[in-house]
């Protein structure tokens, strides 16, 4: 099978600044794929190629088979989208909000109605479908977001920190959530916390300065440290390999 | 239903979603009412006709449609959503029409709402309703015009303060080439040719003469090619400065 996201050489650069250097990044069906690096790596920016938002200084983008440069129309079609900080309408209210995306998408009105009621029911929204959204806290607001992304039942999902800024109950719930997801559908998502990947995630890559520093699975990612590393054993490969500039190759891909 | 569609009809209730949109269709009439029976001198004119009213519809719309068309990309910015917007399967094409039309309905709604003037003055006299008709046929238009080239203003910033300000330099400039005074104004130097074009480019040329109840083909493309060339440009704006 084809790979569902598939990246080749992806550069973009803003002026003088260089914020992803020759990126490759192939997501194969059924992977959850952390999408890691410290703040300013270029994750939200690759994120923004992949899903078609920027287009790429240089460098090919194929969604499930669909060239995202040539054929963004059909490309977005397969991609539900968080972007960071989950941004929405404020005075919409979440069942408006979810119902103009499902129009865009173009469901018909009964379509968005059962859809937005699965929706609900399975992101947990039931409490406040007529409430607006300025007026719900950070984690509803993150629900809402991801309501967004999952609404047209998407084989690709991009989720840029969906667990950001969220209190341990959330993240907890929101991880849940992804995991569930990750059994039908192929997954990227970027994160600071190395807990995740090893929760949810099938394979991590590191980028760090617009390039990727490590490609593998978890497991391999936790063989980088040494055997005297007895805690927070990512966190140190982690600042190991984001603090040096040595490229690690992780599993053989 | 076509994502065009879509955007109108969200953004067009956006327009209500708040208090602001019946706050500024207050504004719109009290000033509109200023203007006409007050400073237009409808009463001591002796004639029943809108032409205080419909002459002082530009200078009302260099401050009014700026606070439609400041809101309409760089709140869309600030908040982030553009990018939601545009990873959705819609063209930038799409986007920026049915933005463009839910502000200009909004306007069409302010202007609308002035129809009383029209019965007032009906009810008063014997008012020339061709007139009448074509320059509300003008206003229209020209509301369009100011409100595409607003909307291209207002895809340069994240902030609307600043949109606002931008659109209002735009505007005095596309109204200003148009007055009668205008020509004294230039330097000495200028060439005719560039002071006929200047002229030629202001809104008011233009929407005099509807203005007048001569529907005048080039006028009415004039506002079209305007719109058109706006959106075109909107389009353009909103890709270069969609990053930031
Ligand atoms: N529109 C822009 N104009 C100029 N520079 C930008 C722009 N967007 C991002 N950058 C720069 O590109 C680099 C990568 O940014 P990006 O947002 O992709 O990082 P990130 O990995 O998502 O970081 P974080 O973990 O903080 O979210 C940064 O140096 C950033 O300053
Ligand atoms: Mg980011």
């Amino acid at each position: 099978m084809d790979p569902y996201i598939e990246a080749h050489g992806l550069r973009k650069e803003f002026g003088s600044i260089l914020a992803v250097d020759g990126v490759d990044l192939v997501v194969q069906p059924g992977e959850v794929l952390g999408f890691l690096g410290p703040n300013g790596a270029g994750k939200s920016t690759t994120m923004k190629m992949v899903t078609g938002f920027l287009e790429p200084t240089a460098g090919s983008i194929r969604v499930c088979g669909v060239d995202m440069l040539a054929n963004p129309r059909e490309a977005k079609r397969s991609i539900g989208y968080l972007p960071e900080g989950a941004p929405a309408y404020p005075d919409m209210t979440v069942v408006e909000f979810l119902r103009f995306i499902a129009e865009v998408r173009g469901f018909d009105r009964a379509a968005a109605r059962d859809q937005i009621e699965r929706l609900v029911e399975q992101v947990h929204l039931g409490g406040v479908y007529h409430q607006t959204i300025e007026t719900l806290s950070k984690g509803f607001k993150r629900r809402v977001g991801l309501a967004q992304a999952f609404l047209h039942d998407p084989p690709v999902l991009v989720l840029d920190e969906p667990t950001d800024g969220l209190d341990p109950n959330q993240k907890h719930e929101v991880r849940d959530l992804i995991r569930e997801m990750g059994k039908q559908k192929t997954i990227l998502l970027s994160t600071h916390i190395l807990e995740e990947v090893e929760a949810v995630c099938t394979r991590a890559v590191i980028i760090n300065r617009g390039r990727a520093v490590f490609d593998g699975t978890p497991a391999e990612l936790d063989e980088q440290a040494p055997a005297e590393v007895t805690a927070n054993r990512l966190d140190w490969v982690f600042r190991n390999i984001t603090t040096s500039d040595t490229v690690v190759a992780g599993g053989a891909r | 239903m076509s994502p065009t569609r879509t955007i109108f009809k969200r953004e067009f209730a956006g327009y209500f979603a708040t208090p602001l949109a019946a706050v500024y269709l207050v504004i719109f009439l009290a000033l509109t009412g200023i203007f006409t029976f007050n400073m237009g001198g409808l009463y001591e004119s002796g004639q029943a006709s809108l032409r205080p009213f419909f002459g002082f519809l530009p200078q009302l719309f260099l401050f009014l449609v700026p606070a439609i068309a400041m809101r309409i990309w760089a709140e869309e910015r600030r908040l982030g959503t553009v990018e939601l917007l545009m990873t959705l399967p819609v063209s930038v094409g799409e986007l920026v029409t049915g933005k463009f039309l839910a502000a200009w309905a909004f306007a069409c709604v302010a202007l609308g709402l002035t129809v009383p003037l029209w019965l007032t003055v009906s009810y008063l006299g014997d008012p020339d309703h061709g007139v009448i008709l074509t320059s509300y046929f003008g206003g229209a238009l020209m509301a369009g015009a100011f409100l595409a080239v607003g909307a291209c203003l207002s895809a340069l910033t994240k902030n609307q303060v600043i949109a606002f300000v931008l659109c209002l330099i735009a505007f005095f400039a596309l109204l200003l080439s148009g007055y009668p005074g205008f020509t004294e104004l230039v330097p000495g130097w200028m060439p005719e040719v560039v002071v006929d074009a200047l002229a030629y480019m202001s809104f008011l040329t233009h929407y005099e003469a509807l203005q007048k109840g001569v529907v005048d083909l080039r006028d009415v493309l004039f506002f079209l090619s305007v719109i058109g060339a706006a959106l075109f440009v909107n389009a353009l704006v909103l890709d270069w400065k969609k990053a930031d």
